[in-house]
């Protein structure tokens, strides 16, 4: 019963079941299309003409195409915690940091080109300061201005993706360049997004560790009026959280760009907001701010993929998964709803008392 | 008495929003009149077409300032309206007559209003992401009925057909063409949907008990409570509402493409936020009114029609400029919410 209890208060219960949940589903659809159940977690070497000997299997690819989702999550979860609403441009951020970067990267007006305009780490820097900038931007509305951060952030979310198309005067620019490739393609026989990803987690889960960062953020999306009497300044930690999501959505934009090699508007990032929010939900973290929980992020990120993965071998289209992930959403948004979390309460006193009856 | 002049404060400052957005309105369309009078923006038939483009966007933008007096918002329009477009498309192919088809899309409408508004009203779910979810829920949709382009010609459904062509003439404001013909001014029958919507609603919020009740949820839920409104209820009725004239707006929408397609409407709710939030409903809810909303779409209308008669400036001028104001009439609203809190 103990043992049941403290399984039960699991802060990471519910993404790893779901996770579970997803990788039975593929084990059973393997074994009943005749597959070998267990090809879901092979990994092999493989040669390739382009890459040369990278690593191959159902697992890593959910790894490696989870990293934006992956790397989005991070500066979600400090959004939710520290303002309790989401950041809903990130997806449009991201878009307008790659087109910025495949401008500077390629010149004003040009559509192709295989050589560098600039030096390939001012077209990073350039990515990384537009992020920074939408961050302040939504961060100055959130923190100062007091308004509704999903209102906030609507403005980005339809102006960014405008601006990115103008900034490309409304064409694809492709940068066809082995050294920008790199950051979407392989490094070694290991994808580089991952270690990307890795490097993003570790550096945010050192900062919050050693510093007091995690600790004030959460605080202040406890009781900001109460952490601002207690001495923070709460106005900076919600403002910073902003600019964090914002540099964390460049990032991302940074690798969903290089991995098409091109800076293409209206397609990088879409719905992405969509996974960066539904991975903070599917983590334990309550989308009503206060405490947060990053590995629950994390893995809640990687089971989206996972199940957007599993959809498309199910034979699901990429424009018809929106409805599977709606319908995970409402079930993980009524199970953590308070007025259903006490109705079930209230179901199961009524049942024991009948048991004590009986 | 002390009430009776804090009402009277407000009022002022919500008829300013108001009266900024129409003057507003007059400048944008009187810039449009100069510069482009010689290609035909002076014309009593240019104000008609943005109507007639806007006439799904006028319902929805109703629909959206009814659940934004509550306080909530519902980002599920954009893509509702593309299902609707959706299934009456491939309804009607499917060899369904018009009038059964678009009943059947106004009852999906509120079984998913219904839906929405359980989640928010009774189980206490923020408004945002349930409208996410069915925002998605309803793009996927759209894919899953299907995921080609398909049009309503007049061999698909007469009957439809001949709404959708059908012009209704306005007796004054004509003009004579280059070639010297007198050109009639018309609308189309999704305008006459759209402005009975506009006046229904206008009277309901005023009049009637229901519409009332929105404005006391939205200023204090607590308070509304306590004097007897079942907020849960009228919460629910919000989305409801918001999903009927939706789904409305989306039979006007389809009157005008004629055609039902996965990337339909898209961002058409930023547009009906937008255009509510201009026309000055307070995002926190308990303030506002249709009649705003109803000139933040035509301000929205106008932007694009001027974009589209320059015909030199990227597609992607209207969204920058409809989020730029956007921007600036929340800065305005945040900026009147401090100074009536300091007041207080």
């Amino acid at each position: 019963m103990k043992a049941w209890n403290k399984i039960k208060n699991w802060p990471l219960l519910l993404p790893v079941l779901a996770l579970i949940l997803v990788m039975a589903v593929n084990i059973i659809h393997d074994a009943a299309t005749g597959v070998n159940p267990m090809s879901f977690f092979a990994v092999s070497l493989r040669d390739t003409t382009t890459n040369g000997t990278i690593l191959y299997g159902r697992i890593i690819d959910i790894i490696n195409r989870g990293s934006e989702v992956a790397i989005l999550a991070i500066g979600m979860t400090l959004v939710v915690s520290a303002s309790a609403g989401t950041d809903i441009s990130v997806g449009s951020v991201m878009s307008l940091c790659a087109s910025f970067m495949c401008m500077n990267l390629a010149g004003y007006g040009v559509s192709s080109t295989t050589t560098l305009a600039k030096p390939l780490i001012v077209g990073l820097l350039a990515a990384v300061l537009m992020g920074v900038v939408c961050g302040a931007f939504n961060g100055t509305l959130v923190a100062h201005l007091s308004i509704q951060p999903m209102v906030a952030t609507l403005i980005l979310y339809s102006a960014a993706r405008a601006i990115g198309l103008l900034l490309c005067n409304d064409l694809i620019v492709y940068v066809r360049n082995p050294s920008f490739a790199f950051i979407g393609a392989f490094c070694g026989p290991i994808p580089t997004p991952i270690i990307i990803t890795i490097v993003c987690i570790i550096i945010v889960s050192i900062v919050l560790r050693k510093t007091a960062l995690g600790m004030y953020i959460q605080s202040v999306g406890i009781n900001a009026k109460a952490s601002r009497i207690a001495g923070l300044n709460s106005k900076l930690l919600i403002f910073l959280a902003y600019m964090l999501c914002g540099i964390f959505a460049a990032i991302a934009g940074i690798v969903a760009s290089s991995r098409i090699t091109s800076a293409d508007s209206n397609n990088i990032g879409l719905y992405l907001e969509m996974d960066a929010i539904l991975s903070v939900a599917l983590g334990g973290n309550s989308l009503g701010g206060g405490k947060f929980n990053l590995a629950g992020s994390i893995i809640g990120a990687y089971t989206i993929q996972a199940i957007t993965t599993t959809l498309y071998a199910l034979g699901v289209s990429s424009i018809q998964a929106p409805v599977y992930k709606a319908i995970i959403v409402i079930i993980i948004v009524v199970i953590e709803a308070p007025p259903f979390k006490a109705f079930i309460r209230r179901f199961n006193a009524q049942r024991a008392a009948k048991g004590v009856k009986a | 008495m002390n009430s009776k002049i804090k009402a009277k404060k407000n009022f002022n400052s919500n008829t300013l929003l108001l009266v900024i957005t129409i003057v507003l309105f007059c400048v944008l369309y009187a810039g449009g009149c100069i510069a482009y009078g010689s290609r035909g923006f002076t014309h009593f038939q240019t104000f008609l077409n943005i109507l007639i483009t806007n006439a799904g966007l006028i319902c929805v933008a109703c629909g959206m300032t009814c659940v934004m007096l509550t306080g909530g918002i519902d980002i599920s329009v954009g893509a509702l309206i593309a299902m609707d477009c959706m299934m009456l498309a491939v309804g009607m192919s499917k060899g369904i007559g018009a009038v059964p088809m678009v009943l059947l899309v106004l009852l999906v409408g509120v079984v998913f209003g219904i839906f929405q508004g359980f989640l928010v009203g009774y189980l206490e779910i923020q408004p945002f992401i349930v409208s996410m979810a069915g925002m998605f829920f309803c793009r996927g949709m759209t894919a899953v009925i299907c995921t080609d382009q398909v049009s309503i010609t007049e061999k698909v459904n007469a009957t439809f057909y001949k709404w959708a062509n059908s012009k209704i003439t306005i007796p004054f404001g004509g003009y004579t063409n280059n070639k010297g013909k007198y050109m009639v001014p018309y609308v189309r029958p999704g305008v006459v949907v759209a402005l009975l919507v506009l006046v229904v609603i206008f009277i309901m919020l005023r009049y009637t008990k229901f519409g009332r009740s929105l404005y006391a949820v939205g200023g204090s839920a607590q308070s509304a409570a306590m004097m007897g409104l079942n907020v849960k209820r009228i919460k629910m009725g919000a989305y409801m509402l918001s999903s009927i004239l939706c789904s409305i707006g989306g039979v006007c929408y389809c009157l005008n493409t004629m055609a039902g397609s996965v990337t339909q409407a898209l961002g058409l709710e930023m547009d009906a936020i937008s255009s509510a939030v201009i026309g000055g409903t307070l995002l926190t809810g308990g303030v506002g009114n249709v009649i705003g909303s109803f000139f933040g779409v035509l301000i929205n209308g106008t932007i694009s029609s001027i974009v589209k008669t320059n015909g030199k400036l990227a597609s992607s001028w209207p969204n920058i400029l409809t989020a730029a104001l956007l921007f600036i009439f929340i800065v305005i609203q945040s900026i009147f919410a401090a100074i009536r809190a300091r007041r207080k």
